[in-house]
């Protein structure tokens, strides 16, 4: 099976596409190092150049915008907002609701499934004028809040929790009963500790869906202080350090985590 | 559902309340509102609407600008689909067969997966600029490339700038899919079947079917929803509307158009289009998967 041979088109079927993949970030990057006369006179560049430091200040510090107020730092801030509030609190609803779902005998609880899994037919972007008219009317334009709720309407992680406390064994619930376990202590002592790898995976996920949100954030900020770095992609146009600084908070959150994520994608798989 | 339940009246309520009520507010209220929009006709001024039933509708489906949006959609999910999954898959497969250097390989090329479509749309957008963009002047030379005329060249343009990422995403799923196969399915096959090649379309591919069809889903939905964030950064529906997926036509009448009658009648025609996919995909593909 490890034949030298295989192994060699293996890798080189690997480089081959770790280059096509990473040649466009490359490119990008080597030509945020050098200055705007070079990249007009010359084109984009492969090679590293000496400008790294003034072009980066620039782009973090330099004040733009209409008002001349805000920073890539500010537009950073908001969209780190933004990624943790959709990503904490779709994990923290998804797993009650999942819960509520699995382990409870109540009246309804066909309607409440039904009421939940529709949503998965409707994402943002197929309702998204009544969506902003609401958002309008309850007056959470310009607001944190109507960045956030909107997009948490998304039952996804509902449907992985619920897939995941299906393939708990019943076995669990009784010795917990036996032991005198509410349905709180059962949830906090037994469910969240089982699913700390799901509520990972589902982290990450929902962390990098909020922080690339681009049409929503756009049409809910008239007001340059709630900007976000996405957005500003095209209303400030994305310089190549831009670009760079752009994807660094979500390709982090994906590298460092990578473990978790692909394991909590295992279960989900099944 | 589980045999051994709790039974309880108050706490399941407070339990399932807050995403019920985000869900109620946020998503059956407008769906609501996107069926008064789709059956009736706003005075240009907002004050009054009436009742024109499927009047919006006949003025969609026959406009012939929609028709090419719609050609060009089905046309864009079927090849993103089928070149992010076949690439991610064939990476995928090297990478689980490699010896030395998975996990480097493996973060490689994990991390695209994390980058924004209007990230991506902006970056294609130096790649096939006119002025300064490497991919735009080796087309170029080579037949003449001309996305901002050529309606071809533009379909081009958007499917690399759709497709990069999406590989990434493709890679992912399928590597988990094949490290979940047990060891000892693939080392009974290596006694039956000497060619790696029918061995891997025989054994291996039927056991990866569930994450297959997953990643349709995930690759339909994607083409068809997130790359608004790629098309307004990029072609912004040049030539002439010819690159418009349907979700940005519907974005486009509705926001820059203001025809909120229309808009709402597109944002319905998808909702049914979703659906028709989600049938299929529990009929026809379901059945066909093999869960282990």
């Amino acid at each position: 099976m490890a034949s030298k041979y295989s192994q060699i088109s293996v890798h080189s079927i690997l480089i081959l596409g770790t280059l096509l993949i990473l040649a466009p970030i490359w490119i990008i990057f080597a030509s945020s190092t050098h200055d705007s006369y070079t990249i007009a006179t010359k084109g984009m560049q492969f090679g590293i150049g000496d400008e790294f430091l003034s072009n980066y200040q620039n782009v973090l510090f330099e004040r733009s915008g209409f008002s001349k107020e805000i920073t890539f730092v500010g537009l950073l801030f908001n969209s780190l907002v933004m990624a943790f509030g959709i990503a904490t609190l779709t994990v923290v609803t998804s797993l009650l609701a999942a819960y509520t779902i699995v382990y409870f005998k109540i009246r309804l609880a066909t309607t409440y499934f039904w009421l939940i899994f529709t949503t998965l037919l409707v994402p943002l972007e197929v309702r998204i004028f009544p969506s902003y008219a609401i958002v309008s009317e309850l007056n959470l334009t310009n607001t944190y809040t109507g960045l956030i709720l909107p997009l948490l309407a998304s039952s996804i992680a509902t449907f992985f929790f619920r897939q995941f406390y299906k393939t708990i064994p019943d076995e669990l619930l009784e010795a917990a009963k036996i032991d005198g376990a509410n349905s709180w202590k059962f949830f906090i002592d037994f469910l969240i500790p089982l699913s700390k790898t799901m509520i990972i995976a589902i982290f990450i996920f929902m962390f990098v869906y909020g922080y690339n949100q681009y049409l929503w954030p756009i049409l809910v900020t008239s007001s340059e202080e709630y900007w976000t770095v996405i957005m500003g992609m095209k209303i400030i146009r994305g310089s190549f350090s831009y670009i760079i600084l752009s994807i660094i908070p979500p390709v982090l959150v994906v590298i460092f985590l990578q473990r978790w994520f692909v394991k909590g994608l295992l279960y989900s798989g099944k | 559902m589980k045999k051994v339940q709790f039974n309880s009246n108050l706490s399941p309520f407070l339990f399932i309340a807050p995403q019920l009520v985000i869900i109620l507010v946020f998503l059956y209220w407008p769906i609501l509102q996107t069926f008064s929009d789709a059956f009736t006709a706003q005075d240009p001024f907002g004050f009054s609407k009436t009742f024109v039933g499927f009047d919006n509708f006949e003025l969609v489906i026959t406009d012939p600008a929609y028709l090419r949006s719609l050609k060009f959609t089905l046309i864009y999910i079927f090849v993103i689909t089928l070149v992010t999954g076949l690439l991610g898959l064939l990476l995928a497969v090297q990478a689980n067969s490699v010896i030395h250097g998975k996990s480097a390989y493996k973060t490689l090329l994990i991390w695209p997966y994390a980058i924004a479509p209007a990230v991506v749309g902006v970056t294609a957008n130096y790649f096939f600029s006119e002025r300064l963009g490497l991919l735009y002047s080796f087309f170029h030379d080579l037949w003449g490339f001309n996305w901002m005329d050529n309606v071809s060249d533009a379909y081009i343009y958007v499917m690399i700038a759709g497709s990069w990422k999406q590989i990434s995403a493709n890679f992912i799923f399928f590597l988990a899919g094949l490290q979940n196969i047990e060891k000892s399915v693939i080392e009974a096959s290596l006694i039956d079947c000497k060619s790696s090649f029918r061995r891997f379309w025989t054994v291996t591919f039927p056991l990866l079917m569930p994450t297959t069809f997953f990643l349709l889903i995930i690759n339909i939905t994607y083409a068809f929803f997130e790359t608004l964030g790629i098309i307004d950064t990029t072609t912004i529906g040049a030539p002439s509307g010819e690159t418009k997926t349907l979700v940005y036509k519907a974005y486009i009448d509705g926001f820059k158009g203001l025809d909120l009658g229309s808009a709402g009648a597109q944002s319905i025609i998808m909702m049914i289009i979703v659906l028709a996919i989600t049938i299929f995909q529990f009929r026809f593909i379901e059945s066909k998967v093999h869960y282990n």
